[in-house]
């Protein structure tokens, strides 16, 4: 049984991006919280802390969650994939080829939760692209350019998994 | 950020969450359950809700298992609407979960939580409503089970917490429709919702949105299943037997509702014409 | 003016800040913390209007790591960019639900908050004004009992004493009643709609520390560091070159992060713990009912035409929505004023633009600062006009539409170089758009099917001083730094302002490295990053700053290829003679300084410096008007298809046009992004965004769940964005403002088009299904 005394502050072990960290938390920080304030990985951001906007979309074991609506608690066993761990995903580098970002804001949660999405579903149709990518708001864009790159990622693993190699790496 | 400090527990059986349960609601505290979380911690944060300890229910192996049993499926309480959706046990629960919040919401959300959420939308319940589904619930009695209309949370007693609900394997396949119109987004909170299927030839239906609680009503149902009034009289018919106070605030006005529920019980007829 | 071929200026050069925005790496200003740093939170008011009969403190203060906990009472005295009328924490009265009336200190942000949910104030209520309509009524409550004492910060502010009036501006051009009284045919409509929310992804945020030696130190998300520095001179009596701003790259602004709230309340927060570093970072709620919000608006418009069916006399009647405070609202009141008649020449005009106070939240500016609100006003009543006369929509328009050599409602006089070709952009947008008159057509489905369009003007209401600086300072390997005042809120402004010194230096983009953040302290003055001013302002210093570095090297260049100055050419990394370009030097060797084989060295870095400052123009004229307020009328014309459902009155938008005429575009990619991104903020706001208030005046929607923003799926099938390039001769490389423009004919061109689908006059926004339907109810089916 895991147990966090308030008495105020629990250390504990959070695995995050592939490694494991020792951390002081109260029970009640969001795991939103302890990334920004704890682990310094401030890519998640604070937007509505509601779960309505996906500003702090990360995943936990490889499901994108809102990192506002859950408690550092919650996550203690599972691996957590923040934007710094995904700098090589081709999602990241297929926002900035479609100008999908304004003001920057948005931009990693959605490129966390489409980078989720592209690596279960790499068929993913209109529909299912819809149905995940609701969950992120931008103000900025129009959201055009968003689904731009997200297509344009979908492509290219196409074409990485027919392949079995890198093409775009030659 | 939650501006109070709790104690957190994760226990592994049921048994070790009473036990947690009694021993810090005897120390004077307030004490929660807590499934997914996101209405808790959402409420926390916005200063409608305060407690002491929070006992997470998703180390206990009855509130994640999702499988048939016998006749039953038994879906646990700390079950994601996002794995529901996928497993698709039960097309017409999947399809409804589908339109509660957003994507990323639903692999944190949780069947029980949204059955017990403060909120009176809950739609996650209607499905439940229309296929005569049991609560299971566990407390200083032991397990209990109970319909699934019975579960508002002030029904449970000091302690109770639901752990599965069971619905008849026979209930899995009806022929169904669930709809859902908002105000204006496709993500939000339901004008109208409903979950409806045909067994044995009639017609069931729960509806949430329209009233502070999602609701289903024998008197509706039988007018919606009076065959010898025309399709749209019965739905005229059916909509002033409502419960007298339909909801009326700044999503929709009562009028709008009963407007939209009209269109809603029109196309769900013509969906039943189609099919024949 | 003729540059020559250009290299950078007119192409899609890639955003500089879009490869560190991608990998999560940039730093907002939520981002940052610091050692020791303290935490502030606001308590709010619970009351929309009440006298504050006590505020207790002493269950707050018993909360653990509680530092400080400051009042009203700490500064009561009002502040304001143009009127002003607002305590930093309310004292004697709340005028709104979510006003602060207390700021709390603590060591973490959990204890703060805590602390705000543990003050009690008591209140006696107060008549509470919960629309602008019941505002302007005659024996309306009052909300401000002193606002003819209230200071006025600039010109053209006039408070009518005893009223909820906070401003009244007065257009007065010919003679409207004459002219209404021959006109052949006529129209009035009214229009309304309430507050809403900028919804920012990033909510505000400041950080103040006051040093020993009396600087204070602010880091703020703020399209307007100058501002705040002149209003810590004004009001807190600080000397203004000891308040030093930072300002970061911004998540979002859209006009709402020009209002001045969170750094006074950092400052008195700062100070009261000894001026140890503070930082008050709003949470969504509060940067929803706290923060300032996008004006109300209620609006009458009167149109009449002769024979011929032209525009002869307009009468507007503007209120503006401010809430509980002026801030803004008096300088849209003034805005929407002036360009009241939208660009269609109108020889007789009469405008009265009142900023209304009610108790509701305080707004300020948003994008189009007063514009989208009034096309949405005056281009319904352009298409209903059409209707009634039986004329096509957009052959009305083109009938009427501005031209050089006319005046606008103000009397400024139009010129080829100061206004875009309204005309052309309507016409192409009418092509875009297969606008063919037959409309609305229904499917076999039952889907109906209509277009709206809206044509716009607006001009950039800067102070009659406005300027911007810019400083190009020369590395030692030949490339340079740009420092600017200019705030990077997402519209790109620091890659054009890189592309246009690329341009002017002859030198790679790549090779201009930009400062990314603002610091007050080492870059020159701008007067803020709003109005669709950037471009046209800070690039025009960028141009003489470039200018001036040219200079400086070809003086360096001149002693070191021993020749005239004035035989010499700078580009391609070289200072060069113009008559033999293969002899020359490079810049690294003379960019800090020339040095001879000898070591004796001449010139020192090269810094190139300049400004540019708005030129003639004046304020206006108290009873008529009159006065040339603006530098220049950027036009377009914009179109929406949508598919409307008729059984559940649902639509959706399938196409979203946009043709703007601003000028030369320095980016045609940065442009397309702003115009898209425009005209999908103007479609979510028309759709489905409004405060909702209840009878207390309380916002009943103050968070992303049931403020709707539109989500991804939501948004046009389709957006088509082209540009007519007429250049303006006094912008840089013949650019004017953009950054707004997108917006601004958004709510009107897809209510014109829902109109038309459903066979209503929609009169109000947001445009749900259900206000169709009610429309519809009213209309066919009166009960």
């Amino acid at each position: 049984m895991i147990v966090s005394n308030t008495g105020k502050y629990t250390v504990v072990s959070l695995l995050v991006n592939g490694s494991s960290q020792d951390i002081m938390i109260r029970s009640a920080d969001t795991l939103l919280c302890t990334l920004r304030n704890q682990l310094g990985l401030t890519g998640a951001k604070q937007a509505c802390g509601n779960g309505d906007c996906g500003a702090c979309t990360v995943l936990v074991d490889g499901k994108p969650m809102h990192s506002c609506l859950l408690l550092t608690m919650e996550a203690l066993n599972s691996g957590i994939t923040t934007i710094e761990g995904l700098r090589h995903s081709p999602v990241r580098q297929a926002f900035v080829d479609n100008w999908a970002i304004q003001c920057g804001y948005c931009t990693p949660g959605f490129i966390v939760n489409g980078h989720a999405l592209v690596t279960e579903h790499p068929d993913a149709e209109d529909e299912r692209i819809e149905e995940w990518l609701q969950s992120n708001l931008c103000r900025c864009t129009g959201y055009q350019e968003i689904k731009d790159a997200i297509k344009s990622a979908l492509n290219a693993n196409n074409l990485l998994d027919s392949n079995g190699i890198d093409t775009a790496e030659q | 950020m939650i501006p109070f400090n709790f104690d957190y527990f994760k226990p592994e059986t049921l048994e070790e969450a009473l036990k947690i349960y009694s021993s810090e609601w005897k120390l004077g505290k307030k004490v929660i359950y807590l499934s997914g979380g996101t209405e808790v911690i959402t409420f926390a944060r916005g200063g409608k809700m305060t407690f002491d300890s929070v006992i997470d229910l998703k180390g206990i192996p009855e509130c994640t298992m999702l499988e048939m049993q016998g006749d039953d499926l038994v879906i646990g309480a700390a079950v994601t609407l996002n794995r529901l959706v996928e497993s698709n046990h039960f097309p017409l629960l999947s399809k409804t979960v589908r339109t509660i919040a957003d994507h990323t919401s639903r692999n944190k959300i949780t069947i029980g939580g949204n059955l017990m959420s403060k909120l009176g939308y809950r739609e996650g319940i209607l499905p439940f409503l229309i296929t005569d589904a049991i609560a299971v619930v566990y407390g200083p009695a032991g397990t209990e089970a109970m319909p699934v209309d019975n579960l508002a949370a002030a029904e449970l007693a000091e302690g109770q917490f639901l752990t599965q609900v069971k619905v008849a394997a026979s209930n899995l396949d009806l022929p169904f429709v669930s709809m859902k119109r908002t105000r204006s987004s496709k993500v939000g909170y339901p004008i109208v919702s409903l979950a409806a299927l045909r067994k044995e030839g009639r017609i069931r239906i729960a509806f949430s949105g329209i009233h502070e609680h999602p609701f289903r009503s024998a008197v509706v149902e039988g007018i919606l299943n009076d065959e010898t009034i025309e399709d749209q009289q019965r739905i005229d018919k059916a909509i002033a037997k409502l419960p007298t106070n339909v909801t009326d605030d700044f999503i929709a006005s009562k009028d709008f509702r009963k407007f939209v529920l009209n269109k809603l019980l029109t196309e769900m007829n013509a969906v039943w014409e189609g099919s024949r | 003016m003729h540059y020559g071929s250009r290299t950078t200026v007119g192409f899609a050069e890639q955003r500089i800040d879009a490869v560190e925005k991608s990998t999560g790496n940039v730093k907002y200003l939520g981002d940052k913390s610091f050692q020791g740093m303290l935490h502030a939170k606001v308590a709010t008011s619970t009351e929309a209007h009440a006298r504050i009969k006590s505020i207790d403190t002493s269950e707050a203060w018993k909360v653990q790591g509680v530092r400080a906990i400051v009042t009203g009472k700490t500064f009561p005295f009002p502040i304001g960019p143009i009127l002003a009328d607002r305590p930093p924490i309310a004292f004697d009265k709340v005028r709104y639900y979510g006003e602060p009336i207390a700021v709390i200190v603590a060591d973490h942000p959990y204890q703060a908050k805590q602390a705000a949910g543990k003050i009690v104030a008591e209140y006696e209520p107060l008549p509470i004004v919960n629309s602008v309509e019941q505002a302007f009524q005659k024996d309306a409550p009052l909300i401000h009992e002193q606002s003819g004492q209230y200071t006025k910060l600039i010109d053209n502010v006039y408070p009518v004493p005893g009223t909820n009036i906070a401003s009244h501006v007065k257009i007065r051009k010919g003679e409207f009643g004459k002219a209404w009284a021959v006109c052949k045919d006529t129209i009035s409509a009214t229009y309304s709609f309430n507050l809403s929310d900028h919804a920012a992804m990033e909510t505000r945020t400041a950080t103040v520390e006051i040093n020993s030696d009396g600087r204070v130190i602010v880091h703020s998300t703020s399209q307007s560091p100058f501002t705040i520095k002149k209003i810590f001179n004004q009001f807190f009596n600080l000397d203004v070159g000891k308040v030093i701003v930072h300002i970061p790259m911004l998540g979002g602004a859209f006009g709402g992060k020009g209002a001045v709230q969170l750094e006074p309340l950092a400052y008195l927060a700062s100070n009261a713990v000894g001026g140890k570093l503070v930082k008050l970072q709003f949470e969504r709620e509060e940067d929803m009912m706290t923060a300032p919000c996008h004006i109300g608006f209620n609006a009458t418009v009167k149109l009449g035409v002769n024979e011929e069916g032209k525009l002869i006399a307009g009468q507007y009647t503007f209120l503006i929505e401010a809430g509980a405070y002026s801030d803004q609202a008096a300088g849209i009141t003034r805005a929407a004023a002036l360009d009241c008649t939208g660009p269609y020449h109108i020889p007789n005009v009469w405008c009265d633009s009142y900023c209304m106070y009610t108790n509701h939240p305080y707004a300020t500016s948003f994008r189009g600062y007063g514009h989208p609100e009034l096309t949405f006003a005056i281009e319904r009543t352009i298409d209903q006009f059409a209707d009634k006369l039986q004329m096509d929509p957009i052959e009305f328009r083109l009938l009427n539409v501005i031209k050089p050599g006319q005046t606008t409602p103000t009397q400024s006089i139009l010129t080829p170089n100061n206004i875009g070709d309204a005309a052309k952009c309507m016409t192409r947008a009418k092509e875009l758009i297969g606008w063919d008159g037959k409309q609305p057509i229904v499917s076999e489905n039952g889907l109906v099917r209509a277009k709206g369009v809206a044509l716009f003007w607006k001009t950039s209401t800067t102070s009659t001083n406005a300027q911007a600086g810019a400083i190009l300072k020369f590395e030692a390997d030949g490339t340079v730094t740009l420092t600017s005042a200019a705030v990077e809120l997402g519209q790109g402004t620091k890659t054009i302002l890189a592309q246009i010194a690329a341009e002017r230096l002859k030198m790679n983009v790549s090779d201009i490295h930009v400062t990314m953040e603002v610091n007050t302290q080492y870059t020159p003055h701008q007067w803020r990053t709003v109005a669709s001013s950037t471009t046209f302002l800070a690039g025009n210093a960028v141009l003489a700053a470039a200018d001036d570095a040219i200079r400086q090297l070809k003086r360096i260049g001149a002693v070191a290829l021993q020749c005239s100055e004035e035989d010499l050419d700078v580009g391609n990394g070289r200072v060069y003679i113009k008559a033999k370009p293969d002899i020359g030097i490079n810049i690294e060797t003379v960019a800090l300084g020339y040095k001879y084989p000898n070591g004796h060295t001449v010139g020192g870095q090269v810094i190139g410096i300049g400004v540019h400052v708005q030129r003639h123009l004046t304020p206006m004229d108290k009873e008529t008007g009159f006065g040339d307020p603006g530098p220049w009328w950027s036009v377009g014309a914009q179109a929406v298809e949508i598919e409307w459902d008729e059984s559940n009155y649902h639509y959706k938008i399938v196409k979203a046009v946009t043709v703007l005429d601003g000028g030369t575009i320095i980016n045609p990619m940065t442009a397309a992004q702003q115009m898209r991104g425009g005209i999908f903020l103007g479609l979510s706001i028309a759709r489905g965004e409004s405060f909702e208030f209840n009878e207390q005046g309380v916002i009943q929607n103050p968070d992303l769940r049931t403020y709707q923003l539109m989500r991804f799926g939501e948004q046009p099938d389709e957006y088509i964005v082209e540009f007519v390039e007429t250049p303006a001769e006094d912008g840089p490389f013949g650019a004017r403002g953009i950054g707004e423009y997108g917006v601004i004919g958004a709510a009107a061109a897809l209510a014109n088009g829902l109109s038309l689908a459903t066979n209503v006059e929609l009169t109000q926004l947001p445009l749900t299904p259900e206000l169709i339907w009610r429309t519809r109810r009213a209309a066919y089916d009166p009960v």
